[in-house]
């Protein structure tokens, strides 16, 4: 039996192919920018019940004008001072009387903790406010939660809040620390 | 001093090509990998406001996307210089996103719907008015997986 070869495959026509094929996925590709603040919208309530009073120094009033312009507390406000400001404001070192209320409470793999009782930071703007203004604040209020939270998983799991693997330890320091920024309805001041 | 001899012609060895079509193999699946393909052509200006704190949407396939800006130029002749919306490929109002969200929810799966996800692309100009009202109507529509688009400071391109 005489054995055939195979003859050889020609492939120097494959580096076009591929080529066709690269400048095909060169144009079409976009890098889509998927990342964002995610929130959670509050349920619209089903009746109108009673709210119940909150503390005025349980609440952090964060306003900002439709000129951008930052209010905290009734006076204005630089931004870049915004984070250390919400930090205070959430654990009250000093247990002042003029922030948030604080008591002891037990959670679980964590033990006994001192946190604020019902702390929010009231985040309010004006119908003529720039999307840029508030994401920048947003931004920095978001960023004194998470330190607040890295913080405190270092101390106790010897890891950052978002390298830990485990949900219950991650859901027992978001229950010390919530990010509770509540989003108000803007008021209509200014000028759209 | 030193000799330069011009007359004599030196021959330079032939470059292999051979190894080209991997080089461009290795090329091409990368763009395949990265690549995502577009889905909707964006009509309004879309410049992303800047922030630190962000976080990667999980799942991409579980979002939908409302897109809030000024009209591109070449859409201003018709639809003029006011802030718009836009889902999908067409531009809406605020009552459309009612529908929108449950057209979007009905193409996932039931497991699917709890985590669907809005994200709202707008542009850093949009005033906030606006984004309540988008806000409001997701609110409406039960639609409470939210998330404000932004990028990252120090980057130029999405990369």
């Amino acid at each position: 039996m005489a054995s055939k070869e195979t003859p050889q495959f020609n492939s120097s026509s494959m580096a076009d192919i591929s080529f066709l094929l690269l400048l095909y996925f060169l144009l079409t590709t976009t890098f889509d920018s998927d990342y964002g603040l995610m929130r959670q919208l509050p349920a619209i309530p089903e009746d109108e019940t009673e709210q119940t009073p909150i503390k005025e120094r349980n609440v952090l009033e964060v306003f900002l004008n439709f000129n951008d312009d930052l209010m905290v507390e009734g006076e204005e406000f630089y931004v870049g001072d915004l984070k250390e400001k919400t930090k205070t404001f959430f654990t009250n070192p000093t247990n002042a009387d003029d922030l948030p209320e604080r008591e002891m409470r037990t959670i679980q793999y964590l033990g006994q903790m001192v946190v604020n009782k019902q702390a929010v930071v009231s985040l309010k703007c004006d119908k003529g406010t720039s999307y840029k203004a508030y994401i920048e604040v947003q931004d920095q209020l978001a960023a004194a939660v998470n330190e607040l939270r890295d913080e405190l998983s270092l101390t106790k799991f010897g890891k950052k809040f978002d390298d830990l693997t485990n949900a219950d330890w991650r859901e027992a320091i978001q229950k010390v620390y919530p990010m509770a920024i509540s989003e108000a309805e803007p008021e209509a001041q200014g000028t759209e | 001093m030193a000799k330069f001899k011009s007359g004599e012609k030196k021959k330079v060895p032939q470059m292999s090509t051979s190894s080209m079509p991997d080089i461009v193999f290795m090329l091409l699946f990368f763009f395949m990998i990265t690549t995502t393909m577009k889905e909707n052509d964006i009509k309004v200006e879309n410049t992303p406001p800047q922030a630190t704190q962000i976080k990667k949407l999980e799942k991409k396939s579980l979002a939908s996307y409302i897109f809030v800006g000024q009209p591109k130029p070449n859409y201003r002749g018709i639809y003029g210089t006011a802030t718009r919306i836009q889902l999908n490929d067409r531009f809406a109002t605020v009552d459309d996103i009612m529908a929108f969200i449950s057209t979007e929810r009905d193409a996932l799966s039931e497991l699917d719907q709890r985590s669907m996800t809005t994200m709202l692309k707008a542009d850093e100009n949009v005033r906030m008015g606006t984004v309540t009202d988008i806000k409001q109507a997701l609110r409406r529509a039960n639609a409470l997986k939210f998330g404000y688009n932004a990028k990252k400071p120090e980057q130029q391109t999405d990369f």
